[in-house]
C-alpha cells in the first residue's frame, strides 16, 4: 500500500518535472531531431551516394589508390581480355589493349587521363575484392592487390565484324539488345591504337583532316538523322489523326512545290500515290513534308523531348545531347524538320535507342556496357540489371511502326537489308549535311521483326545513300549475328 | 608491414570508440550519478587506449622520436589534468571530463597527422587553457545576476566584434584580431559573455518592453557578425537567442516570429552579400564550380566518400587536399582516415555532452542559471550542427570549428570556458542537493529525537500510572 503511494508520488513528481521543463525538452528534442536527420543523410551519403561522387577527375585519391592496386581487366562478355595491366620485369606497369583499335571505342584509354569505359569503370578497376588473407599476404610481399575485373556486354566477334565492316570509311555501328539495353558492339572509325597512344598523341591531335579518331562517333558524333527521323514524324501524325491517318494519300511526282519552296525526293524519284505506310517504306519526302505541315509543332516538340532530344540521356560513357531546334517559324522549316533535315542533329546511339524502343513494345531501355564485376578469384562482386528508362509509346503504336518498318525492307528503300535468316525491320536515311547535297548514309533496324532480339544502327559519313550503302551492311550484320553470335 | 599495423590500429580504434560511445550514451540514462565511478574509470582507460593506438600508428609511420615525446607529453597532460580537475572540483560531473579528453585526443591525433607544428601549438593552447579555466566553475557559483557587469560585458563584446569588422581578413572572413604572432578571434569569446548578458536581461522580466530591448541588442550582434562575413557565428548567436527567449518567456509565438524574421533576413542577406551567395551556390551544386568556389566542399566529400565507413587508415588518405582542413574541415579528415564510424561516434559523444547540458539546466530552479545552461547548450549544439552539416553538404557550409577537435586557440579557450561553466552549474546543483539532503537529515534526526522523547514521556507516564495502580492495590 505504502509502496504504491510512493510510486504514485514519484510519478507525480516526474510529471511536474516534465511540466516545469517543457520548453527545455522541446528544444532538446528539436535539436536531437535535426541531428538524427543529419545522421540519416550521412549514412546515405557514405553508403550510397559517395560512389557516384568520388569517381571524379578532381579527386586525387583515385590516383592514389593505384599505388596499392593493380588496375583490373576489362573483358568481353565471354571473357576475352580487352584491356589488361601487364607488370614488366622492372616492376613498371603497361596497360595493354590486345585488340588495339578495334575496341578503342568504347573501351577508351587510361594512359593519358581516362576516357569512355576506362573512365566509367575506374572505381571498379581500382577496387580489389580479393580476400583479406590474400591482401595480407600481398602486403607482406609488398605486392599489389589485383583490381576487380569488369565484364562488359560487348561481343568480341560482333565488334570485330562491325569494325571491319566499316573498314576505311568513317562511321559507326551499334548493336544493342532492345529488351535489355545491352550493347553488344559499338564500333567507330577511324579509330586509334590505345597501345601506342603516347607516341601517336601529337600526330592524332594535330590531324586536321577530319579523322578525329579520338571521337567515339557512335555516342559523340552529331549527324542530321535524315529519313530515319520519319518514324517519329509518322508517330506524331498518327497520334494527332487517330481516325483518319489511314486515309492519308499523297501523289508524289518527285518534287513537292509549296509556294517558292521546292522539296525533292531522294534522287528525284516519283513515288506515285502513297499512303502512310508506303510513304515510310519508300521514304517519300513530299508525303512526309505534307504530314509535317499537318501536325502541331508544339506537340511534336513535346514528343521529341519525350524521346530524348535536347535532353540528357542515361548513357554511361561520354556522349552528346541530340539537338532539335524548337523555334520553327516558316513552312520551309517545318518541311525540313519533318524529313529529318534542318537543324536537327542526332547521335547514332540515340537513334539506336529510339529504334530499340519500337522493337521493345514502346519501352526505352537504358543502354549499358557492364554486365558484372568479378574479383580476381572469379567471384561476383556486383551484377548489373537492365533498367527501363521510360515508356515512349504504346504497344499498339510500336506494333504499327514495326509493320511499317518491315515494309521498308520488304518493299521499300531498305530492300538490300533483307536477310534469309529473319524478317528485318528498319529505316534508311540519306541525310544531307552540306549545300553540295552530300549525304550521310543511315540504316537503323532490328531482327526478327516479329520478336526482336537485336537492334543495329549504322552510320556512314558521306555514304551518299542509306538504301545503297548502309542497308547492305545491315544484311551482313544480321547474317553474322545469325551465323556466329546467336 | 607498416601498412598492416596502420590498418590494424584503425580497426582497434573503431572498436574502442564504439564501446566508449555506447558507455557514454548509457550514462545519460543513469538516475544516480554515484554509480558512475567504475564506468568513469573504464571510459578513461578506453580513451587513453584510443590515444595510444592512434599514436602507435603515427610513430610507426613517421619513425621520428619527436612524435613519441609528444605522445608522452599528451599522456602526462591527460592524467594530470584529470586528477587535478577532480581534486579541485570534487563534485564535478566526471563523464563530461572524459568526453572532453576524448575529443581533445582525437584532435591531437588528427592534427599531428596533418601538421606536427600545428599540433604542438594546439597542445600549448590546451595546456594554458586548462590551467586558466580551472577556476571557471568556482567563478560561476559566485556569479550574481547584476545589471552593471552585464552592461559592461555587452558593450565590450559588441565593441570587440566591431573592431574585428574593421580589421584584417582571414580566409575571406573578418574573424580575428592580430596581436603579435597570435591572432585572436573575439566572436568565440563574445558568444559566452553574450549568453550571460541575455540571461541577465531575461532573468525576471518577460514583458514586451524588455523582450524588445533584448532582441534589439541581440540583433545588433547578429548584424555585425553578418557584415563581417562570419555567417556561422551569426546563425549561432541568433538561434541561441531564440532558444533562450523561448525558455524565458515560454511563448512559442516569439520562436515562430523569430524564425520567420530570420528567414526573411537570410533571404535579404543572400541577395545583398556575395559571400552568402557563394556559400549557397557551392552547396547546391559544387561540381559545376569545382575549380574555385566548390573546391573545398567537393574535396571534403571526396575525402569522406573515399574513406568510407572504415577509413583509409592514418596517412593513407589525402586530407591535405581539403583547403583549411585543420580548422573547419577536421571532421572530413577524421572521417577519411579514421573512418566514418569514428566520425559518427565522435558526433554522438558531442551530442551526449549536449544532452547532459540540457539535463543539468533542467535540474536547476533558479531562472538565471537555467538560462545560462540553456544558452551554453544551444551554443554548443548549434555549432556542432553547423560544422558537421556544413562539411558533409547537408547544409551550406558556414565555416565554424569543432570544439576541442579543430585547431585554433580561441576555439579551444572558449570550449574550455563553456564546459567549465556547465561543470560549475552542475556542482552548484550538487551542493544545493546536498544542502537539501542535509536539511532533510537534520529534520529526520530532529523528528526521531522528538519521537524518542515522546515515547519516553509516555513510558514514564505509563510507569507512573502502573506504580499508582500497584500502590492502590
Amino acid at each position: 500500500m505504502k509502496r504504491e503511494q510512493e510510486k504514485e508520488a514519484q510519478k507525480q513528481e516526474r510529471k511536474e518535472y516534465r511540466k516545469k521543463n517543457k520548453e527545455l525538452y522541446q528544444i532538446m528534442y528539436v535539436f536531437l531531431g535535426l541531428f538524427l536527420c543529419m545522421f540519416g543523410y550521412f549514412v546515405y551519403f557514405v553508403s550510397v551516394d559517395s560512389k557516384n561522387i568520388i569517381n571524379n577527375p578532381y579527386n586525387a585519391r583515385i590516383k592514389n589508390m593505384s599505388k596499392d592496386i593493380l588496375r583490373g581487366d576489362i573483358v568481353a562478355r565471354n571473357g576475352e581480355k580487352l584491356a589488361t595491366t601487364q607488370v614488366n620485369d622492372d616492376n613498371s606497369e603497361t596497360r595493354v589493349y590486345p585488340y588495339g583499335s578495334v575496341f578503342a571505342h568504347p573501351i577508351g584509354y587510361s594512359t593519358k587521363g581516362t576516357t569512355e569505359l576506362e573512365k566509367f569503370s575506374n572505381m571498379y578497376l581500382l577496387h580489389s575484392g580479393v580476400s583479406i588473407k590474400e591482401k595480407l599476404i600481398n602486403q607482406l610481399w609488398n605486392k599489389k592487390n589485383q583490381g576487380d575485373t569488369v565484364v562488359t556486354t560487348l561481343d568480341l566477334g560482333l565488334q570485330m565484324f562491325a569494325y571491319n565492316l566499316l573498314g576505311s570509311q568513317k562511321g559507326a555501328i551499334i548493336a544493342m539488345e532492345p529488351d535489355t539495353g545491352k550493347i553488344l558492339a559499338m564500333a567507330s572509325t577511324p579509330s586509334y591504337d590505345p597501345n601506342t597512344l603516347n607516341q601517336d598523341w601529337e600526330s592524332i591531335i594535330s590531324d586536321t583532316s577530319g579523322n578525329a579518331s579520338l571521337l567515339n562517333r557512335a555516342s559523340q558524333g552529331l549527324y542530321p538523322p535524315g529519313s530515319t527521323f520519319k518514324i517519329l514524324t509518322i508517330l506524331e501524325y498518327i497520334r494527332e489523326h487517330p481516325d483518319t491517318y489511314k486515309e492519308f494519300s499523297y501523289t508524289c511526282t518527285g518534287t513537292l512545290q509549296i509556294g517558292e519552296y521546292r522539296l525533292d525526293c531522294h534522287e528525284g524519284h516519283a513515288h506515285g500515290t502513297v499512303d502512310v505506310k508506303s510513304s515510310l517504306a519508300l521514304s517519300c519526302n513530299g508525303a512526309l513534308a505534307t504530314m509535317g505541315l499537318d501536325i502541331d509543332p508544339e506537340k511534336f516538340n513535346d514528343l521529341l523531348e519525350e524521346f530524348g532530344y535536347n535532353e540528357e540521356l542515361p548513357i554511361d560513357i561520354e556522349y552528346k545531347k541530340s539537338q532539335f531546334d524548337k523555334i520553327v517559324t516558316s513552312e520551309w522549316d517545318i518541311m525540313q524538320y519533318a524529313i529529318g533535315q534542318g537543324k536537327t542533329l542526332q547521335t547514332p546511339i540515340h537513334n539506336a535507342m529510339i529504334t530499340a524502343s519500337v522493337a521493345n513494345g514502346g519501352v526505352m531501355m537504358k543502354p549499358y556496357f557492364i554486365e558484372k564485376i568479378i574479383n580476381a578469384d572469379g567471384e561476383v562482386v556486383e551484377t548489373v540489371t537492365p533498367k527501363a528508362y521510360k515508356t515512349v509509346m504504346t504497344p499498339e503504336e510500336s506494333e504499327l511502326l514495326t509493320e511499317y518498318m518491315t515494309a521498308v525492307v520488304s518493299e521499300g528503300s531498305g530492300s538490300l537489308a533483307g536477310s534469309e535468316y529473319a524478317v528485318v525491320a528498319g529505316k534508311t536515311g540519306s541525310a544531307e549535311y552540306n549545300s553540295n547535297k552530300d549525304k550521310h548514309a543511315w540504316f537503323t533496324g532490328f531482327v526478327p521483326a516479329e520478336d526482336p532480339e537485336i537492334v543495329f544502327t549504322i552510320l556512314i559519313e558521306n555514304g551518299s545513300s542509306g538504301g545503297q550503302v548502309a542497308a547492305p551492311m545491315m544484311k551482313q550484320l544480321v547474317d553474322y549475328y545469325y551465323e556466329h553470335v546467336r | 608491414m607498416e601498412n598492416i599495423i596502420i590498418q590494424v590500429c584503425k580497426y582497434i580504434d573503431i572498436a574502442i570508440i564504439m564501446v566508449y560511445t555506447i558507455n557514454a550514451l548509457a550514462m545519460l540514462w543513469r538516475k544516480k550519478d554515484d554509480d558512475l565511478k567504475w564506468n568513469y574509470r573504464s571510459q578513461n582507460m578506453l580513451l587513453l587506449l584510443f590515444h595510444a593506438t592512434s599514436y602507435f600508428a603515427i610513430v610507426i609511420y613517421k619513425r621520428e622520436i619527436e612524435y613519441l615525446i609528444f605522445y608522452g607529453a599528451q599522456v602526462i597532460y591527460f592524467i594530470i589534468y584529470m586528477i587535478m580537475y577532480s581534486k579541485v572540483h570534487k563534485k564535478c560531473y566526471k563523464p563530461l571530463l572524459s568526453n572532453m579528453m576524448l575529443l581533445l585526443s582525437i584532435g591531437f591525433v588528427i592534427l599531428a597527422r596533418l601538421s606536427l607544428d600545428k599540433a604542438l601549438r594546439q597542445f600549448v593552447f590546451v595546456c594554458v587553457a586548462s590551467i586558466v579555466t580551472l577556476i571557471v566553475p568556482i567563478f560561476v557559483r559566485k556569479l550574481k545576476a547584476a545589471k552593471t557587469w552585464a552592461g559592461t560585458c555587452g558593450v565590450i563584446g559588441l565593441l570587440l566584434l566591431i573592431v574585428v569588422l574593421g580589421s584584417s581578413k582571414v580566409y575571406g572572413a573578418n574573424l580575428s584580431i592580430g596581436i603579435g604572432p597570435f591572432s585572436f578571434q573575439p566572436s568565440e569569446f563574445v558568444k559566452i559573455s553574450y549568453v550571460l548578458m541575455v540571461a541577465v536581461l531575461l532573468r525576471n522580466r518577460k514583458d514586451f518592453k524588455r523582450v524588445f530591448f533584448a532582441t534589439g541588442i541581440a540583433a545588433v550582434h547578429v548584424l555585425v557578425l553578418v557584415i563581417s562575413t562570419d555567417l556561422g557565428g551569426a546563425l549561432i548567436y541568433f538561434l541561441t537567442y531564440l532558444c533562450m527567449l523561448y525558455v524565458a518567456t515560454g511563448q512559442v509565438g516569439y520562436v515562430y516570429s523569430g524564425l520567420t524574421l530570420g528567414s526573411i533576413a537570410a533571404w535579404v542577406a543572400y541577395l545583398l552579400f556575395s559571400h552568402v551567395k557563394v556559400r549557397v551556390e557551392a552547396w547546391i551544386d559544387p561540381w559545376s564550380i569545382i575549380d574555385n568556389k566548390g573546391l573545398q566542399i567537393a574535396q571534403s566529400l571526396f575525402a569522406i566518400g573515399t574513406g568510407g565507413w572504415f577509413g583509409s587508415g592514418l596517412y593513407k588518405g589525402m586530407p591535405q587536399t581539403i583547403p583549411v582542413v585543420t580548422k573547419d574541415y577536421t571532421f572530413s579528415a577524421i572521417s577519411e582516415e579514421m573512418g566514418g564510424i569514428v566520425a559518427v561516434c565522435m558526433v554522438i559523444i558531442c551530442i551526449c555532452c549536449f544532452v547532459k547540458f540540457m539535463q543539468i539546466s533542467m535540474s536547476i530552479n533558479v531562472k538565471f542559471y537555467r538560462l545560462i545552461g540553456v544558452g551554453m547548450a544551444c551554443l554548443y549544439s548549434i555549432q556542432l550542427f553547423l560544422v558537421v552539416g556544413g562539411v558533409t553538404k547537408f547544409i551550406p557550409s558556414t565555416g565554424v570549428t569543432l570544439p576541442f577537435v579543430s585547431y585554433g586557440g580561441s576555439s579551444i579557450f572558449s570550449a574550455f570556458i563553456l564546459f567549465g561553466i556547465m561543470q560549475g552549474l552542475y556542482i552548484m546543483r550538487q551542493n544545493e542537493d546536498e544542502r537539501i539532503e542535509q536539511r532533510k537529515e537534520m529534520e529526520q534526526k530532529r523528528e526521531l529525537e522528538r519521537r524518542k522523547k515522546a515515547a519516553e514521556i509516555e513510558k514514564r507516564a505509563r510507569e507512573g500510572s502502573s506504580k499508582a495502580r500497584t500502590q492502590r492495590i
